[in-house]
């Protein structure tokens, strides 16, 4: 009985270690190799002592909190109201909709809004402002990635307010708490764990969209990805590229850290 | 009060309309006659008719469903028997360490799983193309099919399969008639999940494609990047109208697992997940 069950999951084991464990290694020893293939430290310490791929890594990081503050400010009033509505469901999945149209053709649509003569500018030139240069420039991979993000933040931060037993909004206000005090001390601290979640869901990505940075920003912002993918697909050096990759799963396992969660008694079921 | 959610309404709104305005206004600019993003100077399907003679991207279009069908299958039947695998490992720790394996692809960004995979074609020699986008599509796919499978076999009444076992049923039995019944709608979310992620993906595919093979999101990218052409509108228009129905598709199925069971008792992390791109 057993047996059967052990080979029924062969070729899922198989995958972990083909698919999961494998690549993270190769990326571990490419990173280890230089140009010629030898064994080397060369690309660790060129990455540690180069002004370049130091600023390159902290601007990228800069970007990609900048975004992650923008997604939860516009995210965090959504999800709150739409909880509040009826056919909640309905509309949480009509908000969600666009993170099923392609990333690039959404990208794409920005180009023509953002460009000169384009829709925001015409706005711009409505009310006397002017156009303004807003294409190739880091407002526009801000406004970009923003716009791409929004919904993997909602959708935790929806959940997990969703998810708070309506009785303690009740104890609350029954105990004398205003609307928002009610807020302040019981809606928001049950919400933190949605919000930790969003913030894994739109941080970890935003450090690698390399495709905006291309096409929206005009190369004036590198973030992480760019350079790894700059690396491994332009200039073919696939160490400093491995090298860079192992810095942003690093990165990678300290936001997940920061956000874990907490003691799970917090949760209400 | 009254007051209060007039504001919250309009709030809504703004955050719709903030969502839909890039989507609009490129199914908008695809009826353009004057063939630029910007000034509407007259109505035209030129744009579609020229879309429905792009031979090449046409066939784009269709490896890319075809990549989409196959690695979403595989995938499934790769990530079911694991899913299945998982609930049977009786010590607390291998299932913990099995799950963490798991959604180590999950949560990587996928400049990460695209360069890696690139490392690993390339040291076996793996001729970059069809398949090896194939392999990567089901390699990234496998996570969340068990993820969405593994629930529904913790749902499932285990008296069930001691019935079964008293009763006479082999083990082959015991799969077919109790726990594939029983699981089948994890399976198919699993099955949907899947196939978006694949149709979505870009920067993966973008790594292990080599010259060759393309799929949409590739071709989107290498037109983008020389400019604006309408023909993309009309491809857009064409694919949120795709979009909307596999969201109603997920829609339906979300709701009958609801009446069995409510969703919210899933990881909130596998359930952001099963929307990203």
């Amino acid at each position: 009985m057993t047996k059967e069950r052990k080979w029924l999951a062969v070729p899922y084991h198989l995958w972990i270690v083909l698919f999961v464990i494998v690549p993270v290694m190769l990326l571990l020893f490419q990173s280890f190799r230089g140009l010629d293939g030898s064994f080397t430290l060369v690309n660790i310490q060129t990455y540690f002592t180069s002004r370049v791929y130091l600023t390159m890594t902290l601007q990228s990081f800069f970007y990609a909190f900048l975004i992650t503050v923008l997604t939860l400010l516009i995210s965090y009033p959504a999800a709150y109201f739409l909880a509040q509505t009826r056919h909640k469901q309905f509309w949480l999945l009509v908000l969600i909709l666009p993170t099923w149209m392609n990333i690039l053709l959404k990208t794409y649509a920005f180009i023509g809004i953002l460009s000169q003569t384009g829709f925001v500018n015409q706005g711009l030139n409505f009310i006397g402002i002017g156009a303004q240069q807003l294409l190739f420039t880091p407002l526009s991979f801000l406004i970009v990635a923003t716009y791409i993000e929004v919904p993997f933040m909602l959708l935790p931060v929806f959940n997990a307010i969703d998810e708070i037993d309506g009785s303690m909004i009740k104890a609350s206000r029954d105990l004398g708490a205003g609307e928002w005090q009610t807020f302040a001390s019981v809606i928001f601290p049950l919400s933190l764990s949605g919000v930790r979640s969003g913030i894994q869901a739109v941080f970890i990505p935003s450090l690698s969209l390399f495709m905006l940075t291309r096409l929206i920003a005009g190369n004036r912002v590198i973030t992480l990805g760019t350079a790894i993918e700059q690396n491994f697909l332009v200039t073919q050096n696939w160490g400093m590229g491995s090298t860079m990759g192992i810095v942003l799963v690093l990165i990678m396992f300290g936001v997940m850290f920061l956000t874990r969660r907490r003691r799970k008694g917090v949760t209400v079921r | 009060m009254k007051q209060k959610q007039k504001w919250a309404t309009v709030y809504l709104v703004l955050v719709f309309i903030l969502l839909y305005t890039p989507i609009f206004y490129l199914i908008f600019y695809s009826f353009n006659e004057a063939g630029t993003m910007n000034q509407f100077s007259g109505f035209t399907l030129n744009h579609y008719s020229a879309l429905a003679e792009d031979a090449r991207l046409l066939i784009i279009a269709l490896d890319t469903v075809r990549i989409a069908l196959l690695s979403a299958l595989i995938a499934t039947v790769i990530g079911t028997a694991g899913a299945i695998g998982i609930y049977y490992t009786r010590q607390r720790r291998a299932q913990n360490v099995l799950l963490s394996l798991n959604n180590i692809l999950l949560v990587s960004p996928d400049v990460i799983i695209g360069a890696s995979f690139l490392l690993l074609f390339t040291l076996v020699g793996f001729q970059l193309g069809f398949y090896s986008v194939l392999l990567a599509h089901i390699a990234f796919s496998i996570p969340i099919v068990v993820l969405m499978v593994l629930p529904k076999l913790e749902d499932m009444n285990a008296n069930m399969i001691t019935a079964a076992r008293d009763l006479g049923a082999s083990p082959i039995q015991v799969l077919t008639s109790v726990i594939l019944p029983s699981i089948t709608p994890g399976i198919l979310a699993g099955y949907f999940m899947a196939f978006t992620f694949s149709i979505d993906d870009f920067a993966v595919t973008f790594f292990v494609t080599g010259g060759g093979f393309a799929t949409l999101s590739v071709e989107i990218y290498s037109r983008a990047r020389q400019g604006v052409s309408l023909e993309i509108n009309a491809l857009s228009t064409l694919l949120f109208l795709v979009a909307v129905s596999l969201v109603s598709g997920y829609y339906f199925i979300q709701q009958q697992q609801r009446n069995r069971k409510k969703l919210s008792q899933l990881d909130p992390t596998v359930h952001e997940k099963a929307v990203t791109p």
